[in-house]
């Protein structure tokens, strides 16, 4: 190779940081413009859009928990603070306050960044388990306290509002779905720039110190508590410009927008994608949100998929979903993925089996306990049966059991197959 | 005779009911290189805690440059240009020792709680960082996370820790522990170039890095200083040859 050649080749290799930086948030506006076009159906586009609030939360979320190593049980009431903040500004609007319908997720965010420092400064003094036991405690609080607070909160049925009510600008009104997902895209991508920002700033790694070793930190001039603080606060600002999109979509805030079981899922959302990584809870964020709103359309039992899955992962993936993906990286690169199709296509088939079985076992007992006035006829798969009879249950158990037996014959092989390529990779 | 960095006062510690330290008095004069040892369990790791801040005094007093620094927490005595190792090996291990090393230097370059500006960004802080990565010679493993290191290297990146921010005075724990003979070696050269203009205060077991770097030395038994005294001295001194020295074979 000429030495020309090998300049321009070493050029190529190493090009400016910003681009090579620009590079996904590129991808990422191409993805975001593309996505509605594909996805034409108000079913899909609602999708859409609960996908991206979910982002934004999951990755404020992961703010705590990934990057400075605090476990939150209660972080929901910062997105739904935010959230009955922007509902009730977006009252005012239609009461003539002049303010764009277009900022309420600010709106959403600065409550979530007041609350997010009146009860940080509370649990932020402690970390670890006593941390995530303050969190829970404050979490039950709030949501006695909104209870009380009727007329702030609306009890069950909520606070309504009306996101068209606002003046109109350059034509926007919210009246069609499109201006609302294009409303969560952009504050989305705002959002993620700025809290991958704030990753790469001094508090940003001191947090991550704070996440390895909060003692040594102290020897090294910092408070951890009040570094705890400023993540905290951030992480609820983020929460509630993620309440203030939802707000937004659905002109709607109640009292099951801030308590536990939307706490707990974006506990699931970091965890199942993965809390080591930036990409992770995103794509925790788009997967569970992809089963919550898909799924429960065609099953009842969808929570019982997700905890199920949630499990999985835990065991099998303790890196999350975005480990799996990492994992390949260096095989990727060496243009070796086609070296693992066999081998993995070899696992697909028990997994598929045992996945199968345990549906149907899942979807036969929901049918016999939950739902008994359908009659114990079903279909699945294209197969109809009937849920009492024994040939239902013994292909069941059939399909579970020789799923389970089959991964257990395949999984070396499969990691025997990537321990090799990766060597080769590496070489 | 120059004033003292850091002066130590009737210092007490008790666990419960076990006294570990039992009266320190002790001084460190400023730009000396000072040596603490002691038998095992003398309290040698403990009064390190008690000056950093770690652990509370049960009474006594601590001054840094004429100042009481009893009872301040130790970032606020960190602030006060005193840094510290650890004997136990105590680091970022998830984080690359780059960043560790820029974690180490923002307080002392007055960057403070900064969320405003990207580390990237900040000339100073990598500089400082690059320069430490350098002098404690882990250059070649920057991007490595620190707790993939091998052993001497952590023990330089702990070093590397308690200068990162070019204190006025130097705590160091035991930093050759474990260490084979060239490791120590060139911890001591290290140590000995770090230390230079500055005040340090130094835990150590192997007596031929002692003597060959203490300006002064004290002997801590059984939580009392029994002796404080120049290198020479100190080996003369029959009360710690009694105590201590005498079970080191010379």
């Amino acid at each position: 190779m000429s030495e020309v050649a090998l300049k321009t080749r070493a050029a190529r290799t190493r090009a400016p940081v910003w681009l090579r930086a620009a590079v996904p948030w590129a991808l990422a506006v191409l993805i975001i413009l593309a996505l509605p076009q594909l996805m034409t159906t108000s079913f899909g586009r609602t999708l859409l859009i609960e996908m991206g609030i979910a982002i934004v939360f999951a990755v404020a979320y992961n703010m705590l928990l990934g990057e400075t190593g605090m476990l939150s049980f209660g972080h929901a009431i910062y997105f739904g603070l935010g959230g009955y903040a922007a509902v009730h500004v977006l009252r005012f609007i239609a009461a003539g306050l002049l303010l764009p319908v277009a900022l309420l997720p600010l709106v959403g965010g600065l409550g979530g960044l007041v609350f997010g420092l009146l009860f940080g400064y509370l649990s932020t003094r402690r970390a670890g388990t006593a941390f995530a036991m303050i969190t829970l405690g404050l979490m039950e609080l709030v949501v006695a306290l909104a209870l009380i607070f009727d007329h702030l909160f609306g009890g069950e049925e909520g606070i309504s509002g009306n996101r068209t009510s606002g003046p109109e600008l350059f034509g926007i009104t919210f009246g069609s779905q499109l201006h609302v997902y294009y409303l969560v895209a952009v504050w989305m991508l705002v959002s993620l720039a700025l809290m991958r920002a704030f990753t790469r700033t001094p508090v940003g790694r001191l947090c991550n110190a704070v996440r390895d070793n909060p003692e040594r930190v102290q020897f090294l001039g910092y408070d951890p508590s009040r570094i705890r603080l400023i993540a905290f606060a951030g992480s609820s600002f983020f929460a509630g410009v993620a309440g203030g999109l939802f707000a937004v979509n659905y002109e709607l805030m109640a009292i099951n927008s801030l308590g536990a079981e939307r706490s707990a899922l974006v506990l699931l959302m970091a965890y199942i994608g993965g809390i080591g990584s930036f990409l992770g809870p995103i794509l925790g964020a788009v997967l569970v949100t992809f089963l919550q709103v898909a799924l429960s359309d065609y099953t009842q039992a969808w929570l019982l998929y997700l905890g199920l899955f949630f499990v999985l992962v835990t065991l099998f993936a303790p890196n999350g979903l975005i480990g799996l993906v990492l994992m390949h990286g260096p095989i990727a690169r060496a243009g070796l993925l086609h070296r693992l199709a066999a081998a993995y296509a070899l696992a697909l088939v028990p997994a598929l089996l045992l996945a199968a079985g345990l549906i149907a076992l899942v979807e036969i007992n929901y049918r016999l306990a939950i739902r008994p006035e359908l009659g114990p006829a079903m279909k699945l798969f294209g197969v109809a049966f009937d849920a009492k009879s024994a040939t239902a249950w013994i292909v069941s158990f059939l399909l579970v059991g020789a799923g389970l037996l089959g991964l257990r014959a395949v999984a070396p092989r499969v990691a025997a197959r990537w321990g090799e390529t990766l060597e080769v990779a590496r070489a | 005779m120059t004033a003292s960095a850091l002066e130590l006062q009737a210092v007490h510690k008790s666990f419960g009911a076990t006294a570990i330290i039992r009266g320190v008095d002790m001084s460190v004069g400023r730009g000396e290189r000072h040596a603490l040892i002691g038998p095992n369990g003398a309290g040698k790791s403990t009064l390190f805690h008690l000056i950093t801040g770690r652990f509370p005094l049960s009474s006594g007093a601590v001054r840094l440059n004429g100042e009481d620094v009893t009872g301040l927490a130790p970032f606020e005595i960190y602030r006060r240009k005193l840094a510290r190792s650890f004997q136990i090996t105590n680091i970022f291990p998830r984080m690359s020792v780059y960043e560790n090393l820029r974690c180490a230097v923002l307080w002392s370059l007055g960057h403070g709680y900064s969320f405003l500006r990207l580390i990237d960004r900040m000339p100073d802080v990598n500089e400082r960082a690059q320069a430490v990565l350098e002098r404690i010679g882990l250059a070649a493993r920057r991007d490595v996370p620190a707790g993939l290191l091998a052993y001497a290297e952590q023990r330089a990146l702990e070093i590397g820790l308690a200068i990162a921010g070019e204190p006025e005075i130097i705590l160091l724990d035991e930093p050759t522990a474990g260490m084979s003979h060239s490791e120590t070696e060139h911890a001591v050269e290290l140590i000995r170039r770090v230390s230079e203009g500055r005040t340090l205060l130094i835990v150590e077991h192997d007596m031929a890095v002692v003597f060959g770097l203490a300006d002064r030395i004290s002997v801590l038994v059984y939580g009392e200083i029994i002796a404080s005294d120049a290198p020479e001295k100190i080996r003369a001194n029959r009360a710690v040859q009694e105590a201590y020295l005498g079970t080191v074979p010379a």
